[in-house]
């Protein structure tokens, strides 16, 4: 964070209740360094980023590390269940956390519009810093950078994640196999349709709340319960059908899915219906496909169900043989269909 | 959900699937057309098909609203938002539709033209309102159900003494269509059809009376459905047992909706606001006499063709591409060359494979593990 060595004096604090983020506070110059301190660092506040230099300077640790990275462009910020700040914590962790590993240390780069409010921009940043205190993550390191009005939508976030990787793990999009059982960890489409439901002005007696989550602790819950966990992949943007088309075609086999299987909230099904989207494809921000040995599939799913971002989850498909590497339905309805990739863009910026 | 979920029933499903199996005499075949691409999207989506048996054969018909819009057509409102420097705002079905020198709206967005997706024709209203100084043009596309919508938004348009506002109307009828399909002679093969289901959302609005001249004159039976996939399998039932008994009736399955005059209000709005043009080109099935509507001479200065001086140049589809064949039923989206290898979701050639209505994208999206 450029963090001062000494605290500089500054002739007043910032006025973060009526104050907005000009050229200035991108510029290099005093006004940067007090939104940085009294900001970010305030909110942030960790040894390595106290360090104050140009890079922080982190520990040994034993073990592969897995790094991951995450840009975070979502309109509007703040939407019910959470907002840019915490979304960009959780994205990144959960990266690195469904490759098996434990993130530790997160990277955050900053992109503000001029005339975006402070006390917005101080939310988003308490919020991300509450999200990483409960993963146990330090943000160690970040920047920030302020562009003309127009040249950015409020703020863009971009981190960056580390994790170490525990031993003998190897978790992969490759490692699929036909018999293997797909597992899911709850309803889908929840973020999507939260931030749909607040840009189309949809209101429903209860609001949609994203499902935002950091996935770290499930993940470690599963990977303690069985070693025959082949692939772990968060389910995000273009939601779980476009996951499993990217495992189905790393590893060549094809998936067949129960639709009747898929947890779907009825309030997000409807909104679904209303505005002509499929829950398949709608983005998550706190769910994860497992792809697990059919042996221990039952006893990862009962891991699953006993952990609170679990407690929905359930087994949905089966890994098959499929030379076109399609993944296929059996709908509710009784007919066969393919879950094909996405075309074009179902939804605009929602991440 | 309620009120939806008792239309996706399995079990009632699986019901109608073994009545229609009893139903067929298995030493004949059932070609139904479906025209409406909300059919097609319900048969691919919850698998119909499969539900079917092995002689009834659905044929997918044109009214896919995006499939039939000619090249010409879209053309015009890109030319609108590249060189007129308008606002131009359509339904998101539109963005991707291909255009001439690989163009689409979508593309053309990225070329700076202010392109903007709305959900209703008074979402571009309100932008006209919001951007007094800026032109402000509705690209409207469909059949009957969208026209009233238009209409509404014009005469709103009118009210608010809105200068800035016009409509490039592309709307289009849907009986004109049947009777293209139905008359056309298609070389040494006409298609043989045996029944339509008959829209579902345009009958709301038109009723069920002016499907009543194909079952008297041609002799084909027509079944009024609604988009739920049990409407289809009820539909598909009540045509199997109408060509078994010699029958050709006009009959209805969405009564819940359908009346057989249909919504009389919106038809007068309608005959208010727009009138009909002496033939309109439709992408695949060409030139058709009095099969689409123009703003009305009341309504003028709306009507950016009007306007903006726009002159309509006929534009031909890529040689290979056999959307024409496919949106009457000749060939299936499989029979054409550059199905799935140049012709895909991502990059469509022809229109069929832009919407997922379309015959060719829904087969592609949703069926193909069937070959």
């Amino acid at each position: 964070m450029n963090d001062p060595k000494a605290t500089p004096i500054y002739a007043r604090p910032l006025d973060i209740r009526h104050g907005k983020v000009d050229m200035t506070h991108g510029s290099g110059g005093r006004a940067m360094a007090q939104l940085i301190h009294e900001l970010f660092a305030a909110a942030f506040d960790n040894p390595f980023l106290a360090q104050g230099d140009d890079g922080a300077v982190l520990p040994t640790v034993p073990g592969r590390l897995v790094m991951a990275t995450d840009a975070h462009v979502v309109s509007p910020l703040f939407f019910p269940g959470g907002d840019i700040g915490c979304l960009s914590v959780h994205g990144t962790i959960n990266d690195v956390a469904v490759m098996g590993a434990n993130p530790l240390y997160l990277s955050a780069s900053f992109i503000i519009e001029e005339g975006f409010p402070l006390v917005d921009l101080q939310r988003i940043v308490q919020s991300m810093a509450q999200a990483a205190r409960e993963a146990g993550v330090s943000i160690v390191t970040g920047d920030t950078k302020v562009v003309e009005r127009g040249s950015a939508d409020g703020v863009f976030i971009t981190t960056t994640g580390v994790g170490v990787l525990v031993n003998g793990v190897n978790l992969s999009g490759k490692n699929a196999r036909p018999g293997d059982g797909v597992l899911l960890s709850g309803d889908i489409g929840a973020h999507g349709m939260a931030i749909m439901s607040q840009r189309e002005n949809l209101s429903f007696d209860a609001p949609i709340v994203s499902d935002t989550a950091s996935l770290q602790g499930l993940v470690a819950d599963m990977l303690t319960t069985s070693t025959e966990i082949h692939c772990l992949r968060d389910a995000t943007r273009g939601g779980i059908a476009t996951t499993l088309n990217e495992i189905a075609m790393q590893s060549g086999v094809g998936i067949m899915l129960e639709e009747s299987a898929i947890p779907v909230q009825p309030v997000v099904a409807a909104a679904c219906e209303f505005l002509g989207f499929d829950p398949l494809y709608v983005a998550n921000e706190g769910k994860l496909i497992a792809i697990v040995a059919a042996e221990q599939a039952e006893a990862v799913l009962a891991a699953m169900r006993n952990h609170p971002f679990g407690k929905n989850a359930a087994k949905i498909g089966t890994v098959q043989k499929d030379a076109h590497h399609f993944v296929q339905m059996n709908t509710r309805f009784g007919g066969r269909r393919i879950v094909d990739w996405l075309t074009g863009e179902q939804l605009p910026r929602i991440c | 959900m309620k009120y939806v979920d008792e239309f996706r029933d399995g079990e009632l499903a699986r019901r109608l699937s073994v009545a229609i199996h009893a139903a067929v005499h298995p030493e004949r075949q059932y070609r139904f057309m479906e025209f409406c691409g909300g059919h097609t999207h319900a048969i691919s989506r919850y698998g119909i098909a499969e539900l079917l048996p092995p002689n009834i054969r659905m044929i997918h018909g044109p009214g896919c609203p995006v499939c039939v819009l000619p090249i010409g057509r879209i053309d015009q409102a890109i030319q609108l938002a590249l060189n007129h420097g308008v606002i131009l705002c359509t339904y998101g079905d539109c963005m991707r539709v291909p255009a001439s020198n690989r163009l689409s709206l979508l593309k053309a967005k990225a070329q700076k033209a202010d392109v903007r997706m709305v959900y209703s024709a008074s979402d571009a209203v309100k932008i006209a309102q919001d951007n007094p100084d800026r032109e402000v043009v509705f690209l409207a596309i469909g059949f009957e159900t969208t026209t009233p919508p238009t209409a509404l938004a014009i005469q709103q348009a009118q009210r608010l003494g809105l200068s800035n506002f016009s409509v490039l109307c592309n709307h289009v009828l849907t009986p004109p269509a049947i009777q293209h399909i139905l008359q056309t002679p298609v070389g040494a093969s006409p298609i043989e059809l045996d029944g339509f289901i008959g829209p579902a959302h345009v009958s709301t609005i038109i009723g069920s009376q002016p499907y009543e001249v194909f079952a008297r004159e041609y002799h084909k039976p027509v079944v009024i459905a609604g988009f739920e996939p049990l409407d289809v399998m009820q539909a598909i039932l009540m045509l199997v047992r109408q060509v078994n008994e010699g029958r050709s009736d006009t009959e209805n399955e969405f009564t819940r909706a359908v009346t057989r005059e249909g919504n009389r209000k919106a038809q007068a709005l309608v005959a208010e606001v727009f009138e009909l043009r002496q033939t309109f080109e439709w992408r695949g099935l060409g030139e058709m006499p009095l099969s689409a509507l123009r703003l009305s001479s009341r309504y003028q200065a709306f009507d950016a063709e009007q306007k903006f001086g726009l002159a309509y140049v006929p534009v031909p589809d890529n040689k290979a591409c056999e959307c024409g064949a496919i949106l009457q039923g000749i060939k299936r989206p499989q029979e054409c060359k550059i199905f799935g290898t140049v012709c895909t979701p991502e990059n469509p050639m022809g229109s069929c494979m832009v919407s997922s209505e379309g015959a060719c994208a829904a087969h592609y999206i949703y069926g193909r593990f069937r070959e």
